[in-house]
């Protein structure tokens, strides 16, 4: 017995050994006495090794404190950071951009900091940015906005502008430039250059306007002539310079990492125009900041200091390449050398910092739009801006008014009050009192299911509801009844069939719905009666194969359906050229754009009809083929009078629930079309999270979007559910 | 029978052709993945035929070889993290619907109208307006950031679908075959745990494979509620290989080959179960 158990303690002290060897050491330091210091960032690669490496530092020095480093999805940045600081959970410190500042500000994420001897240490422009109204917020750390990049070999020296770069004659298949002629943020720099800003100072939309057109003009020039790749993404941009198959590319600091070789030069952005004004690219100042309610204040600071100035941002500049800012870093002669950071130090303190005013952020989404519309729609300049800037004043709209909840309150009370004397009344009957007894048995099957349900599914869900009739941005919520839903429904006074109403985009995602239920059901059930047909060999490999891509996870091979999508590059154009057809533009008209998401969304959901139908076949009998057979049915015969109306009642059900969850696809939309071109394919429930997270956080909007969906499913699926109740 | 069986060559040739055909549909586009995850650097990729290019593995070295702070197995970790959360979730989901769906098939009780109906709304209420409500839920009972708490968040989504689906399993077993264990002296509850429950394995199988897929592929709500890279799942750490300005394509496709492949284990494995567990709910619907 003894040796029994001596013989456990060992198995488990070897298990335990295995573990830790597994996953490191335990901490030899006993925790109690170690103040920890949270420091939250979306750095990755080098960045994040810097920082790792200044961490390590701060401990070695400060041997009470822990570093504890959390590198965060750049996509769950914002919304991790909006959850965590209220609730006194989020981080001691936090990295981000300048630009951020006023939102955080808006919902009192960040506190203000001391002003020290900052004004010693960093330049006044990267404090100027960290600065509101006379107070600062945060220690800036580095400086980054886009430049150059060229290969010596192709371009013997830095073009004088970039009209002149883009009429240079290279060797076939070389295109000159490359950059992300759709992305707000560069084009930006081109805009500046003609005289345009994306925004003034007192908010007003920009891009819109005579400068505004004459850079878009020479983008859609420039685009139709083949002189810049079209659709170009981050990705598509590294690649073609990396590869030399572009002989320049405007982009930031983060495209270093990935060249090889040493064919590489950066100098700041030449004029746009020859002879013209200078190309000023947005500058962003990274910068620590400061949250609201932190645990560790004074410890958080110490870090902060230790990250931006001093050894932490030589570490930076030598590990990572950033233009830190600190004044002793910039001194450092060995730094001075580096013609990569001079260069971009340089492009730096030439570039415009991005406007801090809270208006800024709403207008990425409808540059973009316009941008979208005339680079790949073929509308002309001055229409895309134009809708561009409707979108814009659409989206900063004044939030409705300010109600008064007494009146919502005494409604809730009388309805409170209704239901109480109801149950009352329920409770005295002795009819339902003895039938409430007599359900006793199945509650205490229930039970357990009706708290974990009501807990952690509908009381969040009713609370979500609930905002529905709240308006504010971001956290700073109040009370305005129903008006979120008579703005919805009213198309927030415009045309109700316009673009981007709530009926339009219904009438889309019912079109949606209907187009996936009707392919989902016709390939599935094909292929089921192909696989169920006895002569069929190999059906259990086919079966294995067709069901994958239901095993994938939809977020990546939305985007994998994505890649194949694009103009250029995209494996379906590459198929229909060498089918000997055009390639088509998917993502500029509304049909090839909803094609897409269609074809996307038909490839995941596919294989779960076919199985409900292989398994509602094997569900009947075979005798009945066989009687059909004697009577000499025909296999259209058969089908239609044996298997058919033996399928459609078990298929039901999978309809019903798979018509619910292709209605709130949000994946395919969002990551496929991206509801290009200009909102069009955007389905009801990308339009909510849009409102949510990318437009001006109006969770109340969203909210109230979110109900209407629910009304809309439940009155659709009404008759199903009917059923259901009854049985 | 017989007829059928002899039939043309010429239809075999076509339908083996649709089959085929649907087959490349199927792979095309994972086929792209993989080319990703293999074809070293991030090199570029273009044509029709999805072939890497010096396939190597170093994309896989990348991410699953990542280390921690402290040095340790910080992916091996993560996928231990998803792996216990995708199971339990999946445990928990079957225990909490099972009972419930069995009383919902077998019982009647005053309010299973409405209780039907408030389960099937649950799956019309788009997810995203829960986030921030489920985050100040799970911060007041002290599992914000922790497994547990997601656990229970993943397991309680998964109930309702689970017992629509496990309702339908219930209903199409014969009442007869727990009357006749009732007889022979078993309580109903013992009636449901010896005859029931085996008898509806196929559909419990195909629950928890649901149940694991809801906990093993999302994103946000473990993006918002985790805050330690040691609790961190897979989805977390694939999302974090696309930044702002840069995106690992290259590690993206070999994490998502990572994730993929014990998904893909589970449903080689539950195939059989899945054919006839899937629609043994909807026979009779």
């Amino acid at each position: 017995m003894i040796r029994r158990a001596r013989q456990i303690t060992l198995n488990a002290a070897l298990a335990t050994l295995a573990l830790s060897a597994l996953f490191g050491a335990p901490s030899t330091v006993a925790a109690q006495d170690r103040e920890t210091v949270r420091l939250w960032h979306a750095y990755a690669g080098a960045e994040e090794e810097a920082l790792k490496e200044i961490a390590e530092r701060f401990e070695a020095t400060h041997p009470d404190v822990d570093v504890e480093l959390l590198a965060v999805a750049f996509g769950a940045y914002a919304a991790k950071l909006e959850a965590a600081i209220p609730t006194g959970r989020g981080p001691d410190v936090f990295i981000d951009a300048h630009e951020r500042l006023t939102s955080y500000r808006e919902s009192g994420l960040v506190r203000a900091i001391p002003a020290a001897n900052n004004a010693e240490l960093f330049p006044a422009t990267h404090l100027a940015a960290l600065s509101a109204e006379g107070t600062l917020y945060g220690l800036p750390l580095s400086v980054k906005c886009a430049a150059l990049y060229y290969h010596p070999s192709l371009l013997s020296s830095p073009p004088s502008s970039l009209e002149a770069l883009v009429e240079m004659s290279l060797p076939e298949g070389t295109t000159p430039l490359v950059f992300e002629a759709e992305n707000a943020y560069y084009v930006a720099a081109l805009l500046h250059a003609d005289g345009g800003a994306m925004i003034d100072e007192a908010g007003d939309y920009g891009f819109v306007g005579d400068a505004a057109e004459r850079t878009l003009t020479t983008l859609t020039e420039w685009t139709t002539r083949g002189a810049i790749p079209e659709e170009a993404s981050g990705e598509l941009v590294k690649r073609l310079f990396a590869s030399g198959d572009a002989a320049a590319a405007i982009s930031g600091p983060w495209l270093a990492p990935d060249l090889s070789g040493d064919d590489w030069a950066v100098v700041p952005l030449p004029p746009f125009r020859e002879g013209g004004l200078e190309s000023e690219p947005y500058a962003t100042v990274e910068a620590i900041f400061f949250p609201a309610n932190a645990r560790s204040e004074a410890r958080g600071q110490e870090l902060a200091r230790f990250i931006a100035t001093g050894a932490g941002a030589m570490i930076r500049a030598r590990t990572a390449r950033q233009v830190v800012s600190a004044r002793d870093a910039v001194l450092d002669p060995g730094l001075a050398a580096d013609d990569f950071l001079a260069t971009f130090r340089d492009a730096g303190e030439r570039a415009r910092p991005m406007p801090t005013h809270a208006n800024m952020r709403y207008t990425f989404e409808p540059a973009t739009r316009a941008l979208r519309a005339a680079l790949r729609g073929g509308f002309a300049p001055r229409d895309a801006l134009a809708s561009g800037a409707r979108f814009f004043s659409d989206v900063t709209r004044p939030l409705p008014e300010r109600r008064d909840p007494m009146f919502a309150l005494v409604l809730i009370g009388l309805f409170l009050f209704g239901l109480v004397v109801l149950l009352a009344r329920t409770a005295r009957d002795p009819v339902r009192r003895a039938a409430i007894r007599d359900s006793l048995p199945a509650y205490k099957y229930m039970a357990h299911a009706f708290v974990a349900v009501g807990g952690l599914v509908i009381l969040p869900l009713a609370v979500g509801a609930a905002v529905s009739f709240f308006s504010g941005r971001g956290r700073d919520l109040y009370f305005v009844g129903f008006a979120n839903y008579v703005e919805i429904l009213t198309a927030r006074g415009g045309d109700l069939l316009g673009s981007g109403s709530f009926w339009l985009v219904l009438l889309v995602t019912a079109l949606w719905t209907l187009a996936n239920l009707t392919l989902h059901l016709v390939i599935g059930v094909a292929l089921a009666l192909l696989l169920n047909r006895p002569s069929q060999a190999l059906k259990g490999p086919y079966r294995v194969l067709l069901i994958l891509p239901w095993a994938v996870p939809s977020y990546v091979t939305a985007l994998a359906w994505k890649g194949m999508f694009h103009r250029q590059f995209g494996a379906v154009n590459e198929i229909l050229i060498a089918l000997g057809a055009e390639p088509v533009s998917w993502f500029a008209k509304w049909s090839t754009a909803f094609s897409a998401n269609v074809a996307t969304n038909v490839w995941l959901g596919f294989p779960f009809m076919m199985v409900v139908t292989l398994g509602a076949l094997s569900a009947i009998p075979k005798e009945l083929y066989q009687a059909a057979a004697v009577d000499g049915a025909t296999p259209w015969q058969q089908f239609r009078h044996v298997t058919a109306p033996l399928l459609i009642p078990s298929l039901a059900p999978a309809v019903a629930m798979g018509a619910v969850w292709t209605f709130n696809m949000f994946n395919v939309v969002f990551l496929v079309s991206g509801g290009e071109p200009g909102g069009g394919t955007e389905i009801l429930v990308s339009e909510a999270y849009r409102w949510a997270f990318t437009r001006s956080s109006q969770y109340g909007y969203a909210a109230a979007y979110a109900v209407l969906i629910f009304f809309v499913l439940l009155l659709a699926t009404r008759p199903f559910a009917k059923k259901l109740e009854a049985m | 029978m017989r007829a059928r069986e002899e039939s043309k060559w010429w239809i075999e040739l076509a339908c083996n052709a649709v089959l085929v055909l649907a087959v490349a549909f199927a792979l095309y586009p994972i086929l792209w993945v993989v080319t990703l995850a293999l074809s070293p650097g991030e090199a570029p990729q273009r044509g029709v035929i999805p072939v890497p290019v010096a396939p190597s593995l170093e994309h896989f070295d990348a991410v699953v070889l990542a280390r921690g702070d402290d040095g340790s197995l910080v992916f091996i970790r993560q996928m231990m993290n998803s792996l216990v959360i995708a199971l339990t979730t999946a445990t928990t989901a079957i225990l909490i619907a099972t009972p419930a769906a069995f009383a919902m098939s077998r019982f009647r009780f005053v309010g299973k109208g409405s209780t039907t109906l408030a389960l099937l709304a649950t799956q019309m209420f788009p997810g995203v307006a829960a986030a921030i409500p489920l985050y100040l839920i799970l911060d007041a009972v002290g599992l914000i950031d922790t497994l547990t708490g997601l656990i229970l968040v993943y397991a309680t989504s998964a109930v309702p679908f689970a017992i629509f689906q496990l309702r339908g399993a219930f209903d199409g077993i014969p009442v007869d075959l727990e009357e006749a264990a009732m007889v022979d002296g078993a309580t109903r509850f013992e009636a449901f745990v010896r005859v029931v429950l085996p008898a509806a394995r196929p559909a419990l199988a195909v629950t928890a494979l649901f149940a694991f897929m809801t906990a093993w592929n999302e994103f946000i709500l473990a993006a918002t509620f985790l805050s330690r890279e040691e609790v961190f799942t897979l989805p977390v750490v694939l999302q974090r290989f696309v930044g702002e300005h840069h995106a690992h394509w290259g590690r993206f496709a070999a994490g998502a080959i990572v994730v993929s492949v014990p998904v893909m284990a589970l449903f080689y494995w539950l195939q059989r179960h899945l054919v006839s567990g899937l629609t043994a709910g909807g026979v009779k619907g």
